[in-house]
């Protein structure tokens, strides 16, 4: 069976796919690619069905070698990519393009220089083995195929649709130093439970991403925070991948894949689809701001 | 019971929220009987329902309207329905660090409390916090305690906890504010067993003294 073998892991990497929805009367939730849109995007590169493991690696940072001849792409942050051949040989390559790996080659994917997620996909999947239903790996219940680590054999699997039929995306556009990124939200449920002045204090100021952001959520500063109307303690309700939970110190919590089934704080708007994915890209302290669709 | 009232949780997912748990309950059974397309996932909180929906096969506007056509199985017939049912389980030994902190406010003493919690019938209302960790509702008038003021940052695999109106059994070793009663052996989460979850909503629990005959 084909395989890939996982030679050097950087910053962490995971496999995941579509995750596992519906055990939330369990208590796990269902996980998945935090930035969904390029972990679909890396599939449809190789020609795979959406549900296909990919790896999600963070800063990019893993160096993976073939047994066989493996088509790739990587997607996401981008990152600088070269093919080191048997050889010794090392051929030029770039993300957000199809990768032909030949036996023996060495795919040696860099450091992201923006964004926080790399995802690579391979034609056919990586076929670890899943748990209930999903190869994701949830960070919060501690569950699924384990994170990666050097020596780690990823066999690849039949998730295939086509050949690959592009040879290359654009990759995202650099932004500026300090360009803040906007995120658009939808506000509610618990709106109400805030000062009308919410609106002002999210959309009028940057907010900053603080260091102790994961796959569970993306944790934000900023000057003037969000003001409660409502004291009482919220009982416990389900949440929604993207809302913006607002404990007590009063700066939303934006959860991505890995958030807890309910939480008991109030949420006052949810992302919509494709800021979740701009949202998985931030890294401790980029700057963000919000706009409030409707 | 008037229908309940819904608000917009992002563009895939609404949220029905309730005066009393019973209403949620009440409110789930009978969305259990109807019918609704694009309705893919319902999850339950202590006064709400999470509606999430499929955007491509329905929308917000006729899930709501559908929603408001819904109703409700009287907590009473679904009770009576679930003394069909036998409960599952839980052998405790109560012997948890808390039991102090609990009797005092409350003017029980220890014996007593263990009557109380072995006493009733428990309903999984929801699960959360962690995979296996189902809010347990009594038939018995609830206690109503607070949490610790500080939490533990360990607290282990199997204790038996009180907090609010619920009961809960830590599925696995982990922070929690609960005040702890007791533990069991009886694994609340195994992938060895499906479904995984011992107790998923809905589960009817009894505890029992460890040893006990």
């Amino acid at each position: 069976m084909t395989a890939l073998t996982v030679v050097q892991v950087g910053y962490g990497a995971t496999t995941q796919d579509l995750g596992r929805p519906g055990f939330s009367d369990m208590g796990l939730g269902a996980a998945g690619a935090a930035d969904r849109g390029s972990a679909a995007l890396a599939n449809r590169l190789v020609g795979n069905r959406p549900d296909a493991a990919v790896l999600e690696a963070l800063l990019g940072s893993v160096t993976l070698r073939a047994d066989a001849y493996v088509v790739a792409a990587t997607t996401g942050a981008a990152c600088p990519v070269e093919v080191e051949r048997a050889d010794g040989s090392v051929r030029g390559a770039a993300s957000h393009e199809v990768l032909l790996l030949a036996p023996g080659d060495t795919l040696r994917i860099g450091t992201a220089t923006v964004g926080l997620r790399t995802y690579v996909a391979v034609l056919g999947g990586f076929a670890v083995d899943p748990v209930l239903g999903s190869r994701s790996w949830d960070s919060l219940a501690r569950l699924g195929p384990p994170p990666l680590s050097a020596g780690d054999v990823l066999p690849v699997g039949d998730a295939r649709v086509s050949w690959p039929i592009v040879d290359a995306v654009p990759q995202p556009e650099p932004r500026w130093p300090d360009e803040s990124v906007v995120l658009d939200v939808v506000p509610g449920p618990r709106d109400d439970w805030f000062t009308p002045e919410w609106r002002t204090t999210l959309t009028g100021q940057d907010f900053s991403v603080s260091a102790d952001s994961d796959r569970v959520g993306v944790r934000t500063t900023a000057e003037t925070p969000l003001a409660r109307s409502v004291a009482r303690e919220l009982p416990s309700e389900g949440v929604e991948t993207g809302s913006l939970q607002v404990p007590p110190e009063g700066f939303p919590v934006l959860f991505l894949a890995d958030h807890p089934v309910t939480g008991g704080y109030p949420v006052v708007a949810v992302l919509t689809p494709s800021s979740i994915d701009l949202a998985a890209q931030l890294r401790p302290g980029d700057p963000l701001r919000f706009r409030i669709l409707g | 019971m008037t229908g309940p009232e819904v608000r917009s949780a992002g563009g895939t997912a609404l949220l029905a929220t309730f005066g009393s748990l019973a209403d949620v309950v009440a409110f789930r059974a009978g969305l259990a009987q109807a019918t609704l397309p694009g309705l893919t996932e319902v999850v339950s909180g202590a006064r709400t329902l999470l509606l999430r929906f499929d955007p491509t096969t329905t929308d917000a506007g006729r899930l709501r309207s559908e929603l408001a056509q819904v109703s409700p199985v009287s907590p009473v017939s679904a009770t009576r329905e679930a003394h069909d049912t036998e409960p599952l389980v839980i052998p405790v030994t109560y012997d948890g660090e808390d039991l102090d902190t609990v009797t005092e406010p409350t003017g029980m003493r220890r014996d007593e409390l263990v009557a109380w919690h072995t006493g009733q019938l428990w309903t999984s209302a929801f699960c959360g916090f962690a995979p296996g960790f189902s809010y347990l509702t009594g038939s018995d008038r609830p206690l109503d305690l607070p949490r610790r003021s500080t939490a533990r940052t360990a607290v282990p695999s199997g204790a038996v906890a009180l907090a609010g109106e619920f009961s809960a059994v830590y599925p696995r070793t982990s922070p929690g504010g609960w005040q702890l009663i007791g533990r069991t052996e009886v694994p609340m989460w195994s992938l060895e067993r499906t479904p995984p979850a011992l107790a998923p909503a809905g589960t009817l629990v009894r505890f029992v003294v460890a040893g006990a005959a």
